[in-house]
């Protein structure tokens, strides 16, 4: 049809005006400290500064723990898990259910600083983290005081002190993924922050002090590797629960032969996400969307390997990119912002190298034109055709928005290629065929398998990889065994 | 999924009823829960200041100002017809609103009064809103509002044929009212509360593309849901879908249900980000709506005055 109306009328521009949230709602201090024992103090090590990842502004200088500021709050933390294990589960519960709903009442502030530490999409940090934090919360706190019926035994126990490490992409809810079960089940943590986000533990301190969490149960030490280090091989650990890079998870796996101390690892991956040729094509192409450019590719689950049936492999590179034209790359604190930016030069720099040896490899770059900010760490989304299982973008993790597209041509095959990585912590299957997405669930080897969505997280729903993404389950059930000593005991019938 | 860009078939699959099935059919899916995260997502974007100016007048350009009830008088429609003409007496340039949607009978009453405004008369037609009714019948109330001067028709499908699988009977029928609309636009009405699934919804949507609809509109605001964003997000896929394959555009109307303002300029973003700004005139999105423009009112003194006027500084027609 044509426009036959009397006046052809012209379509103009629908720009959305800068919407950015209010960043006054944050406080930012200059300078911040440690939290041990129930109180801030200064670290001993040499302070260093976090920055604005989308200006590249310092926004504080930050206390770096040493081996006495470590071995101050592992004291304390021990001190204080004696009394913690012995309030009955009701009363943890309380303080869980209190920290949840402090949680959703500064939603919004945790939110600013997170999405201005990190440099995330203010919406991502809004609508996904800081409630899926608060989710984490509420979510222990129920299981606080029913632990006997978990199936860990009559009577479960704490395993005591947890070092608890996690990554920058998504600080504050990492965090509440280890806290969460830690104390539901009795245990107290001393949690390292990365060195390029801490700022959201640091606020998670100050709630616990407005929660009136008692001193010692929950430390955070902030600096970088080395105090990372520090902390899982101090003696007075019990637990290690890790989320970050393969490469350091090694390192710990490592340190920790020999002891007594008890791991989970959740590592890197490069998950598959299967598109067949009866896919929901609409919501198969969201899928890939928020598979990859989701938090910019700084998801250890990301789908980076787009696995399509080669039947409509061109129709759904048409619409990818139809797709990717419209992402809004920009302001993390701008509320239509889609793609903020990336967390740290270092890790621009690997993203980038990464991709040229994809170029470099004969695969075939294709990004949509957009204005990237000339201050801050910026990528635009890109996507790699003509990719084989032989490159590195379609082996290594870029931890990026960077997609790698392959082919396959039957169920089998799409098999053998998703399995055929050395990692295997999730994947997606998008096909209208309910059996067949049954069948490839039993056959991938990945901790999660999602089925006509992607990066979909729960409470309830455990998480956790295969192979080089590391072992152990986070959140439902699950996720309680990593933080419980198992009790079996028999009582002889006649008495 | 491959069919949607080729073009070359489309014109035989209403060669018979199975080849009509085959193709309806064979449309990729629509996974429910994934539409809908995507529809409440867009839902999510802040259109604030001069972004919000441009929105509210828009959408206040792209009323269809309803009335459909058996209480209609030349009285109420004409009144209907001054309001769509000047949305707000008090302020010239205000937008006027695209068209009045009236029963065929009250047709020759609203052309009189919008006269040369621009504003159209649209009507439904078809034995609205049931469509229960021969085809005979269908086409006499076509005849009516075409004959009275109406620019548009909204006609309503046989959802019965349609669920019983009858797809060539509902195909026909529009072919057949789209004859005898002439030079009237022809809006095809799917009642997707009926339909229910979006399956349905992609289904009818080409269905009735094929069949040579000018628009597709949702609902006909006599049944619970009417127009709902995720409804209106598989229908503009397909209209998105079949510009591709044919190169030929096809207008989207939400009806019933859509109150506030806010809601408004969600559809706004869904069709910027879905079919792309060329759809953004009334010529390609309308509402259907009576209580709405209202609110698009109110919102728009508040944007320009910066203040809330009450409800009485705002006509009641």
């Amino acid at each position: 049809m044509t426009p036959s109306k009397d006046v052809a009328r012209t379509a103009a521009a629908f720009e959305y005006a800068p919407a950015p949230e209010s960043n006054s709602i944050a406080t930012i201090r200059p300078h911040v400290g440690l939290f041990i024992d129930g109180d801030f103090r200064d670290g001993s090590g040499r302070a260093f500064k976090t920055i604005n990842p989308a200006t590249e502004e310092v926004l504080s200088e930050v206390s770096e723990a040493t081996e006495v500021d470590i071995d101050r709050a592992v004291k304390a933390a021990r001190a204080a898990q004696r009394r913690w294990a012995r309030l009955t589960g009701a009363e943890r519960s309380k303080f869980l259910f209190r920290l949840a709903r402090i949680i959703q009442e500064r939603a919004r502030e945790i939110a600013v600083l997170e999405s201005i530490d990190n440099g995330k999409p203010i919406k991502e940090s809004r609508d996904v983290d800081i409630p899926t934090a608060a989710a984490h919360f509420f979510y222990y706190a129920g299981w606080a005081d029913k632990l006997e019926y978990s199936g860990h035994g009559p009577t479960p126990r704490p395993i005591g002190v947890c070092a608890a490490v996690i990554p920058w992409n998504f600080p504050f809810l990492m965090l509440a993924w280890k806290i969460a079960p830690a104390l539901a089940t009795g245990n107290t943590v001393v949690l390292k922050p990365a060195e390029t986000t801490p700022l959201t533990a640091l606020l998670f301190a100050e709630i616990c002090q407005q929660a009136d969490l008692p001193p010692g149960v929950v430390n955070i030490v902030t600096g970088a590797a080395a105090t990372g280090a520090e902390l899982v091989s101090h003696p007075g650990i019990d637990k290690i629960a890790f989320t970050g890079s393969t490469v350091v998870g090694r390192q710990i796996a490592k340190s920790v032969a020999g002891t007594d101390k008890s791991v989970t690892l959740e590592l890197g991956g490069k998950a598959a996400n299967i598109v067949f040729d009866d896919a929901p094509i609409d919501q198969a192409i969201e899928g890939i969307i928020n598979g990859i450019f989701f938090n910019q590719g700084h998801v250890c689950c990301a789908g980076s390997r787009l696995l399509v049936q080669e039947s409509v492999f061109e129709e759904v590179i048409d619409r990818l990119k139809r797709r990717m034209a419209i992402l809004r790359v920009g302001d993390p604190l701008d509320k239509n912002t889609d793609i903020g930016a990336i967390n740290s030069k270092s890790q621009l720099d690997k993203i980038t190298e990464l991709t040229e040896s994809g170029l470099a490899e004969g695969a075939d770059s294709w990004s949509p034109e957009c204005t990237l900010p000339a201050k801050g760490y910026w990528f635009a989304p890109t996507v790699f055709t003509g990719v084989s299982q032989a490159n590195r973008i379609a082996r290594e993790e870029i931890f990026g928005p960077v997609l790698s597209v392959l082919t396959f041509r039957t169920p089998k095959e799409a098999v053998e290629k998703a399995n055929n990585t050395p990692y295997g912590l999730s994947a997606g299957v998008w096909t209208e065929k309910g059996s067949r997405s049954l069948w490839m669930a039993s056959q991938l080897r990945a901790g999660v398998v999602w089925s006509n969505t992607f990066n979909r997280f729960d409470p309830a729903s455990p998480f956790g990889g295969y192979k080089e993404s590391g072992y152990g389950r986070e959140g439902g059930r699950h996720g309680l065994t990593a933080y419980l000593a198992p009790t079996h005991f028999t009582t002889s019938g006649s008495r | 999924m491959s069919s949607l860009t080729n073009s070359a078939h489309l014109g035989e699959v209403t060669n018979s009823q199975s080849a009509l099935r085959n193709f309806l059919h064979g449309l990729p899916g629509v996974d429910q829960v994934g539409a809908d995260q995507r529809a409440a997502a867009l839902g999510t974007r802040s259109i604030k200041t001069s972004a919000k100016a441009q929105a509210l007048d828009l959408a206040i350009s792209m009323v269809d100002l309803t009335t459909l009830e058996g209480s209609d008088t030349p009285g109420k429609v004409q009144a209907l017809a001054t309001k769509a003409m000047h949305p707000d007496p008090a302020d010239p340039t205000c937008p006027k609103a695209a068209a009045v949607c009236v029963y065929s009978d009250m047709v020759a009453h609203a052309k009189e009064r919008l006269g040369t405004s621009g504003v159209k008369v649209a009507s439904v037609a078809t034995a609205f809103p049931s469509g229960r009714a021969k085809l005979e019948i269908k086409l006499a109330d076509t005849a009516t509002a075409v004959e009275a001067g109406a620019d548009e028709i909204d006609m309503v499908i046989d959802r019965g044929a349609f669920l019983a699988g009858r797809y060539l009977q509902v195909y026909d029928e529009i072919v057949s009212v789209k004859q005898a609309c002439g030079k009237a636009h022809l809006k095809v009405i799917f009642e997707t509360g009926e339909l229910q699934t979006y399956d349905n919804v992609r289904r009818a949507s080409w269905l009735a593309m094929i069949a040579g609809a000018d628009f597709i509109k949702t609902s006909t605001g006599k049944v619970a849901p009417a127009a709902t964003l995720p409804v209106t997000l598989v229908m503009l896929e397909a209209v998105r879908d079949f510009h591709l394959a044919t190169g030929s555009m096809v207008g989207v109307k939400p009806a019933g249900g859509i109150r506030s303002a806010k809601d408004a300029i969600k559809y706004l973003v869904m069709v910027n980000e879905v079919v792309g700004q060329q759809w953004l005139t009334p010529d390609w999105f309308r509402f259907g709506a009576s209580t709405l423009l209202n609110d698009l009112l109110m919102q728009r003194t508040k944007l320009k005055t910066g203040h809330y006027s009450g409800p009485d500084y705002f006509t009641l027609d």
